[in-house]
């Protein structure tokens, strides 16, 4: 059976070069970067190299801006609980994006029941941009944080990081991007986005899982969130996680070095697949911006009317192909992304929710797969949708493109089940 | 990794996902019953041909996922051949326990399967006792 991996936002394969670069720190080169000893000094000599690279490809200002987490999430952890901490008395209010990451909208949440902050979390318009006046006007003199992601991790959106950036520095605000969905993707320079706090995760563009990036400019002043020795100059305690720190700089130094054909090839298959997909399915709607400048290159939102995303994602996977959904089915909490509801999508275009992320080793011929199978597989559940049978009986109306037919989706929905869904 | 070492519901729940039973509407159905799960969204339509208190035939229709369309499918081979008062103590737990089991947080979907087959007795319940008060003799005979 073919097999196309499209879940390129969940994870990636690992580079064989940061492979290989990693595999003698599991064996011979096993010393914890603390000992002074020669195996420890070896060691030592291979983290630096690594955050030298990590450090170049962000344009940090210093190899020392650059702090090895565990992972995005705990990056993202550390920049909003750490800087919070060491700046809790100059202030304790946070502005923040609604369609943030939860690993930076739960810490932000932690704050507010546990630390009495307060936040202000500022929308978004359809297709998933911040304002960057509605960032200004959020400010308080309380404020002392303001978060926005470079790139949303569920629908591909842009943020205007440069102009939230010249906001902050006016009002004297640090700002932190959480860079995830970016990295990897399009082009990043701390430098001139202007943000004081970036994290990233390696393993989302060819590194290894097991380490996070927080960059981190002497203007923005964090304390360590876990608590032990002296690792990470005091901001991460805990001994470093020495082949995957080895395997990120290899990934960052790579992706640098192929960032511009990476990002001309995955862009014209995500033309390609958006082309497709337009011509091929009726009633179905892209989530976020049209590939282009407000999007990234590798992902497709998709919402696809009448159907639900988890049968359309066990259906792609029983034909080889690799996808996501946002859709309530899917989540443990049976609610839909959250991204999804601020952009304003109605119900039902969100339950038909999958997402696609493109790689770097997809090719044309795996995109016309996809469109063919998918074709097949809306057929195929369509024809076992209520809902499908109901437009055409003129009973509902479609969201996409109505016909002035029927009740609403959304309301027929709840005339069944007597309660409106989340 | 062979083709289906992996997949997120068991052989028997995948079968009834890849291969329904009993899919689509019956063109002169005694009863029909179309409900909705308030927690995620899914609707469930049942349809039945009843005849001498039996049921002769149940088709579904759904929107929602894998494990909604596996208790549909499911659910409408169980009850075929009942007698009414047989169905009317159906349980969600006879079609979790034929499909050989449901993660947690599917569970409500044979609950779903569950309150549409009985939507649709009290639908046909209904038509029957106006039909019955109406001509009365239709009902004797």
């Amino acid at each position: 059976m073919k097999s196309v991996y499209l879940d390129h936002q969940a994870s990636t394969p690992l580079l064989p070069e940061a492979f290989e670069a990693m595999r003698p720190y599991f064996t011979e080169a096993f010393g914890s970067l603390s000992s002074l000893h020669r195996h420890g000094l070896r060691v030592r000599d291979g983290v630096k190299k690594a955050r030298e690279q990590v450090a170049a490809f962000i344009n940090a200002e210093s190899p020392d801006d650059i702090i090895f987490t565990s992972g995005g999430t705990e990056a993202a952890n550390l920049a909003v609980k750490g800087f919070a901490d060491a700046n809790e008395r100059k202030g304790n209010h946070i502005v923040w994006c609604t369609t943030e990451h939860p690993s930076v909208m739960n810490s932000i949440e932690y704050l507010e029941k546990r630390h009495g902050f307060t936040s202000t979390r500022v929308p978004v318009n359809p297709i998933g941009q911040i304002n960057p006046e509605d960032i200004r006007a959020a400010i308080t003199d309380k404020t002392i944080l303001v978060c926005v992601h470079l790139v949303n991790h569920d629908i591909g959106t842009i943020e205007p990081i440069k102009a939230i950036s010249q906001i902050t520095q006016e009002k004297g605000v640090v700002l932190y991007v959480d860079a995830v969905a970016a990295a990897g993707w399009l082009p990043i320079d701390v430098q001139a986005l202007g943000c004081q706090l970036l994290s990233f995760s390696p393993h989302r563009f060819y590194g290894p899982k097991g380490v996070g990036v927080l960059y981190r400019n002497r203007k923005a002043r964090i304390t360590s969130q876990i608590h032990g020795g002296v690792q990470e100059n005091g901001r991460r305690a805990g001994t470093e996680n020495v082949p995957a720190i080895i395997g990120a700089g290899v990934a960052c130094e790579i992706a640098a070095r192929d960032l511009g054909d990476r990002i001309a090839h995955v862009s014209r298959l995500q033309k390609r697949l958006y082309d497709g997909m337009i011509s091929r399915i009726k009633y179905i709607k892209l989530n976020g911006p049209v590939p282009g400048p407000d999007r990234v290159c590798c992902t497709l939102n998709w919402s696809t009317e009448f159907i639900e995303g988890e049968g359309q994602l066990l259906l792609f996977d029983l034909h080889g192909i690799a996808v996501a959904s946002g859709s309530s089915c899917v989540s443990k909490s049976l609610k839909v992304s959250h991204v999804l509801s601020a952009i304003g999508l109605d119900h039902a275009l969100a339950q038909g929710n999958i997402i696609m992320s493109l790689g770097k080793d997809n090719t044309g011929d795996d995109i016309d797969y996809v469109v063919e199978i998918f074709t097949k597989i809306v057929d195929k559940l369509r024809n076992m949708s209520p809902m499908w049978q109901e437009f055409q009986e003129h009973k509902i109306d479609s969201v996409i493109s109505p016909t002035g037919h029927g009740q609403s989706f959304t309301e027929r929905a709840a005339s069944v089940s007597g309660k409106a869904a989340h | 990794m062979s083709d289906n070492e992996y997949t997120l519901y068991n052989e028997t729940v995948m079968d009834h996902f890849m291969n329904p039973r009993n899919m689509g509407d019956l063109p002169e159905a005694d009863g029909i019953g179309e409900v909705g799960a308030a927690a995620c969204g899914d609707i469930m339509k049942i349809s039945l041909k009843i005849r001498d208190g039996k049921i002769e035939d149940a088709r579904f229709k759904t929107f929602g996922c894998g494990s909604a369309i596996a208790s549909s499918s499911m659910a409408t081979e169980l009850i075929k051949g009942r007698t009414l008062e047989e169905v009317k103590n159906f349980s969600n737990q006879e079609v979790v326990d034929a499909l050989g089991g449901l993660p947690p947080v599917k569970i409500h979907c044979s609950v779903l399967a569950e309150e549409a087959l009985k939507a649709a007795i009290e639908d046909y319940e209904k038509k029957n006792s106006l039909e019955s008060r109406t001509a009365p003799e239709a009902a004797t005979a």
